[in-house]
């Protein structure tokens, strides 16, 4: 329970805080339509009037929210000051895209029932301006301002008109129908299907989020939410004169004819900061990109995995970050992300690319990929890198014992760590404070990640002729493979070293038992605790979250430390 | 820009305008607007193009992810045969289908989703994309391998294992070598 508390406490609070906020906008601005100046509004609106505007509150609360979680440079930085206080802080910052989803959802929602509540408003003020009737209220305020055309309270002027006209003729109805349109189109190409599959149909579309928020500002500019103005309510009492309609303004009543004007758009107030945020956002990663960054060697592995290994002035990372990386000559619009492979102590960045998609294959081509002759340093693309991102794993140096789990491409955040381990503990000679690490790699096939066993292949012979073979543990387990594979797996049995991955430590076939790993390493570990790290799918977390609370027992505990790389 | 297949889009985009239809025309219906003929005309479509799109087709590329539920839906749509797997077919019809809703504001939305959803459809049925469905795949019968005929090479009872284990210069006969005979006529 405590690590719940500690893991998701921060989580849960910021979003009661976020929705009680909501809660408190929609019941305010509510309220807050019933008053006097709204009377007469009221009269032909009934409570749609306040229906729409409290969605509407909660629309600008909202929208000033959504652009902040994407704000990736500024996170950063927020990341490296918060870090120092307080850790848990520092990694609410990484759920950004999580919560950046829940405002969405929210602005969604509140659009569906402001669209609602002035389907009503459009269709009473319709009403109004039809029930021609001297001794209809309604027709009656509809009539006012007729003169002048600028007291009037009825937006709808005339009635040889149809609400759908009146939508496309008013700037709130144009920009209304405008931003509807790309929340829609934002939202319907935004579903997990198409981002998975077809990116650049979700990237693209969602830079509708430009004409959402353009017209967004605009919406109230025609000041269509229109009440009575406060001198008109010194003079004109609504609750006293409402009966007296029929004579409004003639001579010996206390009533003169009530005078309407519509409210400034407000919006603006509220999204103008986060806006002016997000451009200098893209102005800074356009700075950054420009940054010149050398490719200093291409290593092709076996089953299509590209290394690069780059420069970059003044390049800062920690271990498990990712970085975004943009090839002008390929497109100049994508960036995709990759987990950095190196360490920090390395003197230049490196990623693991694997070619599965068109920007990756074209890369590979562009890198020489096709070619066996050596390509000279000059004939490589240029590239750019913006970064590096995300969750630092600094945390697994705190703990004196570690647990590394990764589930397929969930290891390549490992090999930093690994890489930054070795340097650590090794070449620098530091006390470091960490003594045994147990990594455990689950994988369907190892051909993919071969260069992954390369570095493990280095590690282990490095630990021997340093005479510390102990220091890392790790258990690779293959959970799928064809037959013709096990039976050579079978024959091979007794080589010295494991015939897929030539490490000295054996890899195991199918799922690992948790139960027996844990209680060996409590066992092992009497009285301390282990840190248990996990990059991969949600069924192994909830497993291996189950396991770290029953192995707590007196004496060893284990802490788990569910990070999304 | 990649390899997209349109009709994935157009159905995400169909399938919520199909519900903002509806949810359009139960509002002016509810609320006994003016036209609400139209309204009662959207409901149907609403729901009409819903159940249409529901089921999600199979992609060219790629693993296809069924929608909870799906399968009944999509036998109903397999039924209908080249109707349902056109997507000309499937523009026209939304395209169709959309046009009485701009004549109502509670359902303009509606047409407007619609409307679009038809035209990336378009797109889709332009580049040779087709609708097909997701049916649960059948295993073919586990064959039997000719070596069920023959008889095991080194059945028990079998001498210990330090005589049984060879060197390991030659892998292949060592695996198969057996100790004693085990066919039958020697």
């Amino acid at each position: 329970m405590g690590n719940f508390a500690a893991n998701e406490g921060l989580s849960i609070f910021v979003i009661l805080v976020w929705l009680g906020i909501n809660v408190f906008l929609f019941v305010y601005f509510y309220l807050a339509f019933l008053i006097e100046r709204y009377y007469y509004t009221r009269v032909i609106l009934g409570h749609a009037l306040s229906w729409a505007r409290a969605p509407a509150a909660c629309l600008n609360f909202n929208c000033m929210l959504i652009l902040l979680p994407v704000c990736r440079n500024l996170l950063s930085f927020l990341r490296g000051s918060i870090q120092y206080c307080s850790r848990t802080a520092a990694r609410q910052l990484d759920r950004n895209l999580t919560f950046h989803k829940l405002v969405a959802y929210m602005i969604a929602f509140h659009t569906a029932i402001h669209i609602i509540a002035h389907l009503f408003n459009f269709e009473r003020f319709m009403d109004s301006q039809l029930m021609i009737n001297s001794s209809y209220l309604p027709y009656v305020l509809s009539q006012m301002g007729n003169n002048d055309n600028r007291s009037y309270l009825n937006p709808i002027r005339t009635n040889e008109t149809n609400p759908t006209i009146v939508m496309f003729t008013t700037i709130a109805g144009l920009t209304g129908v405008v931003i509807t349109l790309a929340l829609i189109l934002i939202i319907t190409s935004s579903m997990e299907v198409i981002r998975r599959s077809y990116f650049e149909v979700f990237w693209f579309t969602h830079h509708l989020f430009i004409l959402f928020f353009i017209g967004l500002v605009l919406h109230g500019v025609g000041r269509i939410v229109r009440g009575q103005t406060l001198e008109s309510v010194k003079v004109h009492n609504p609750d006293e004169c409402h009966s007296q309609f029929e004579t409004w303004g003639k001579n010996g009543t206390n009533c003169p004819e009530p005078v309407f004007a519509g409210n400034p758009p407000m919006t603006w107030k509220w999204v103008v900061g986060p806006m002016i945020l997000y451009v200098c956002e893209r102005l800074v990663r356009f700075y950054r990109s420009q940054q010149k960054v050398v490719i200093t060697k291409v290593v092709m592995h076996p089953s299509k995995t590209l290394e690069l290994q780059m420069k970059k002035k003044g390049f800062k990372m920690e271990v498990g970050q990712y970085v975004f990386i943009q090839c002008p000559s390929i497109s100049q619009l994508e960036w995709h992300p990759f987990t950095l492979t190196s360490a920090p102590e390395e003197d230049h960045l490196s990623v693991h690319i694997r070619i599965v998609g068109d920007w990756t294959q074209a890369l590979y081509t562009a890198c020489g990929g096709d070619k066996t002759v050596v390509m000279d340093a000059w004939t490589l693309p240029k590239v750019a890198v913006d970064g590096p991102f995300g969750t630092a794993s600094e945390d697994v140096f705190r703990y004196e014992v570690v647990m590394l789990v990764g589930a397929g491409i969930g290891v390549t955040p490992f090999a930093s760590v690994l890489k930054s381990v070795w340097y650590k503990h090794v070449q620098e000679n530091k006390n470091v404070f960490t003594k045994k690490i147990y990594f455990y790699w689950l994988c369907p096939e190892t051909q993919a990640f071969e260069w992954f066993a390369d570095l493990l292949q280095s590690l282990e012979r490095q630990m021997m002729e340093k005479d510390i073979s102990d220091f890392l543990s790790y258990n690779i387990y293959l959970t799928r493979w064809k037959d013709a594979e096990a039976a050579h797996f079978r024959v091979q049995y007794e080589a010295e070293d494991d015939p897929i991955t030539g490490l000295k430590q054996k890899t195991l076939y199918g799922k690992p038992n948790w139960d027996n790993e844990f209680s060996a390493i409590a066992t092992q570990h009497p009285g301390s605790k282990v840190g248990v790290f996990l990059c991969g799918p949600m069924a192994l977390a909830t497993a291996l979250g189950k396991q770290c609370i029953s192995h707590t027992e007196s004496g060893t505990e284990f802490i788990f430390n569910k990070e999304n790389f | 820009m990649g390899k997209i297949e349109w009709a994935m889009w157009a159905n995400e985009q169909a399938l919520a305008a199909g519900l903002i239809y509806a949810t359009g025309g139960i509002v002016g219906v509810a609320g006994q607007f003016r036209g609400w003929q139209f309204a009662a005309f959207g409901i149907a479509a609403g729901v009409f193009v819903c159940l249409l799109e529901y089921p999600r087709s199979k992609r060219g590329k790629g693993t296809s992810v069924e929608r909870t539920g799906q399968y009944c839906f999509t036998v109903c749509v397999k039924a209908f045969g080249p109707l349902t797997r056109n997507y000309y077919v499937r523009a026209f019809l939304h395209a169709a289908l959309c046009v009485p809703g701009g004549f109502m504001l509670a359902t303009v939305l509606g047409c407007v989703c619609l409307g679009i959803a038809s035209l990336i459809y378009l797109s889709a049925a332009i580049h040779g994309e087709h609708w097909e469905p997701i049916l649960p795949r059948t295993e073919p019968p586990k064959r039997v391998g000719n070596s069920i005929k023959e008889p095991p090479q080194n059945p028990p009872p079998r001498p210990p294992p330090e005589l049984r284990r060879k060197k390991a210069d030659k892998l292949e006969p060592a695996a198969y070598d057996n100790p004693m005979s085990v066919t039958i006529n020697e």
